[in-house]
């Protein structure tokens, strides 16, 4: 097959999910063995918020896996499935679901692919007892910058495995994966939650509930202030039993599409505090108990497509950090003064406890509670996330790189003592930094341009 | 339905393999030797909910290699016992510049997409005839509907390829063998890749819906998707004046 590109003057804008990016194209390929030879990066479903799937300037093309999605073995009874990287939760959950068979550990979408996972080292409402699906990958099929395609595992080449995952796509295109799959008993949820007064009361009720749940997070409204500090939405889950179980399995959910029409005044103090009060009253009974729909408990925002829209032309930003149970009961709540002082209106505030830190050398949980925030970008974003980041380095917390849009390289080194470990790896499996991005470029000084001889 | 799947490694045919694999239909795939026929097999066998343990569902051929094509649909006989239909998306595709710089190039695709396809489809045909009937779907192309510049060796393969599934569904269904002709349009897949999407370009899942809904219906002619119907309707009814200043 033969096929002549087509110059294109003028590249689309390529975007993370926070709707900001560069000009450049995607490159797609059923053959990411074929497509990622010399490469520079490879993304999934684009769904990493900032700049971790966007070329390095200089660059305009990364690699598209979503064409490279096939299952390529299965073990029903192990449950140990391996697939191309550009396999996503989506698909899994359409096929398997109804089968009796779950992802170990989901993020809140489930348009993310296998490689986009174990790049961002992803976590869910079960971290405090799975962990990071890290500890569920077995294996790791990767094309590295000097072009060998290898095999990587805990026992081969064991510092590679760990530096790739959570290692934002840097140390080789991650070409297919081999994961442990959850069995489950019934494809449906257990859900209960409660209205919670606030902060405290909620972070007091994700920990007595993580003894006999495994999977718990919420929502606060970070806008109420004083006493009401954090008041909440508190949910908790399990997967049902076969007999509390509907006999039929959930059918997908038909999911609505935001329209591109949202001018960048949308989202503001006033509408945010409109929605936090809707969402908290909506829940009227101080507790709910009952059976739910997994896409409705795992993944409420795909429910609208596009939902990124909403926040207008100039795109939003989400900023999570992780606190960790050294710096104390007060942090939360003393990281929303820091926030409701500075008026960092938004509407999803999301707080999950978080268990065990992962083997991926950058990977981001730690025990501790983590707290996710979306804005709208405004001039004064930068300046708020630079508040926010000196108020976690100082608590000895972190930033998850997959948010991450305004973090300087400074305050970025001064959360991560990780770091040099991950740089040494790295720059022996990639002295010239071949692989790279706009925000390895922005935040882990990687160069702009390789060197002359290229 | 058992149905063999020519060219389902890739693009289009990998889809219409995969929805047909998912929703309980055998698929026997024929495809190039390059490796990834029994990875291709793998994925459709976890979709079908089976072991994805195996090596007897796939084989290759080569539109290129029309020696091969008898041993090729001998294999999936053999494995399918009987076959129900046989599904053929494999192609080349050139940019008409490609194509004018390179006359070997020229030479394959002409032979590929005209002559070789319509002798795999010959064979296909005596074998279904012989079983007493069943549905030969193949992918010609909207870019076979009107001389136009941009296509003028691709389009004249898939034209005449056109006529010749016209004229066997005209002659054969009703002795029971179904021809069912898909016209796509511009699609997302790694034959255009490189190519800048156009209005109306789909998803090869969407194709793969239509053209399966078409199998199951016997429809003898599918437009993918039914815009096209639409626009080549207009295309094919511009004068020549017209056809000969616009660039497409």
């Amino acid at each position: 097959m033969t096929r002549t590109q087509t110059s294109e003057p003028e590249l689309p804008l390529l975007t993370g999910w926070g709707r900001t990016g560069v000009p450049g194209r995607e490159v797609v390929g059923e053959s990411l063995a074929r497509v990622t030879e010399g490469a520079v990066l490879t993304r999934g479903l684009a769904r990493s918020y900032g700049d971790s799937s966007l070329p390095p300037p200089g660059e305009d093309t990364v690699v598209s896996s979503v064409r490279a999605d096939r299952i390529l073995a299965f073990d029903p009874d192990a449950g140990v499935m391996r697939a191309e990287a550009g396999f996503s939760i989506a698909e899994f959950n359409r096929l398997f679901l109804a089968r009796g068979y779950f992802m170990p550990v989901t993020p809140g979408t489930q348009f993310v692919t296998l490689g986009g996972m174990v790049a961002s080292d992803v976590h869910g409402k079960n971290h405090h007892v799975a962990g990071t699906f890290g500890r569920h990958v077995r294996a790791l099929k990767m094309r590295v910058a000097d072009g060998r395609i290898i095999e990587c595992d805990r026992e081969r080449e064991p510092e590679l495995f760990r530096a790739t995952i959570g290692g934002m796509g840097l140390t080789g295109h991650i070409l297919e994966v081999e994961f442990a799959v959850r069995k489950i008993p019934s494809p449906w949820i257990y859900q209960e939650s409660f209205r919670v007064s606030d902060i405290d009361a909620y972070i007091d009720g994700l920990r007595e509930s993580a003894d006999e749940w495994p999977m718990t997070m919420g929502w606060i409204d970070c806008l109420s202030r004083g006493g009401k500090l954090g008041r909440g939405i508190l949910m908790r889950g399990r997967w049902a039993t076969p007999e509390e179980a509907p006999a039929e399995p959930p059918r997908p959910k038909r999911a609505l599409t935001m329209p591109a029409i949202f001018p960048s005044w949308t989202i503001n103090d006033l509408t945010v505090a409109l929605f936090n009060f809707l969402y908290f009253w909506k829940h009227l009974p101080a507790r709910k108990q009952g059976i739910a729909h997994p896409e409705s408990f795992f993944y409420p925002l795909d429910a609208i497509r596009h939902w990124n829209r909403m926040y207008g032309a100039r795109g939003f930003t989400q900023y999570q950090c992780v606190l960790p149970h050294e710096s104390g009961r007060g942090a939360a709540r003393r990281f929303l003064e820091v926030l409701t002082e500075r008026g960092g209106a938004s509407f999803l505030c999301v707080i999950k406890d978080c268990g065990a830190e992962g083997e991926g050398i950058l990977s981001f949980p730690k025990p501790g509670i983590s707290i996710a925030i979306d804005f709208a970008i405004r001039d004064s974003t930068p300046d708020l996330v630079a508040t926010l980041n000196e108020f976690v380095i100082a608590e000895g917390g972190r930033v998850y790189l997959t948010k991450d849009t305004f973090t300087t390289p400074e305050h970025f080194a001064a959360m991560e003592p990780r770091l040099p470990e991950f740089m040494e790896i790295r720059r022996r499996w990639d002295p010239e930094t071949r692989i790279r991005s706009a925000q390895s470029v922005r935040l882990l000084g990687d160069p702009i341009h390789l060197s002359e001889d290229e | 339905m058992n149905v063999i799947v020519f060219g389902g490694t890739t693009g289009i045919g990998r889809a219409i393999a995969r929805r047909m694999a998912e929703r309980g239909d055998r698929v026997f795939l024929l495809g190039l030797d390059d490796g990834e026929l029994p990875r291709c097999a793998a994925d459709l066998r976890a979709r079908a909910g089976a072991s994805t343990e195996g090596s007897d569902d796939y084989a290759t051929c080569d539109l290129l290699d029309p020696s091969g094509f008898e041993a090729a649909l001998d294999a999936a006989w053999s494995d399918l016992g009987k076959v129900d239909a046989v599904v053929v998306t494999a192609a080349l595709f050139g940019t008409q510049d490609a194509l004018e710089a390179d006359i070997d190039l020229a030479t394959r695709l002409v032979t590929a997409n005209f002559a070789n396809t319509v002798v795999f489809c010959e064979r296909v045909r005596k074998r279904l005839l012989a079983a007493g009937g069943g549905t030969l779907c193949v992918f010609s192309s909207v870019a076979g509907d009107r001389g136009r510049k941009p296509v003028a060796i691709y389009g004249a393969t898939k034209a005449g390829l056109s006529h010749y599934l016209e004229s066997l569904d005209h002659k054969f269904r009703d002795q029971g063998l179904v021809t069912v002709c898909v016209k796509p349009g511009f699609v997302k897949t790694g034959m255009t890749a490189g190519l800048k999407p156009p209005p109306f370009a789909a998803e090869p899942e969407r194709v793969a819906a239509l053209a399966v809904d078409a199998i199951d219906r016997g429809k003898p002619l599918v437009y993918a998707t039914g815009i096209w119907r639409w626009v080549m309707l207009v295309i094919r009814h511009l004068p020549r004046f017209v056809m000969r200043r616009i660039g497409f």
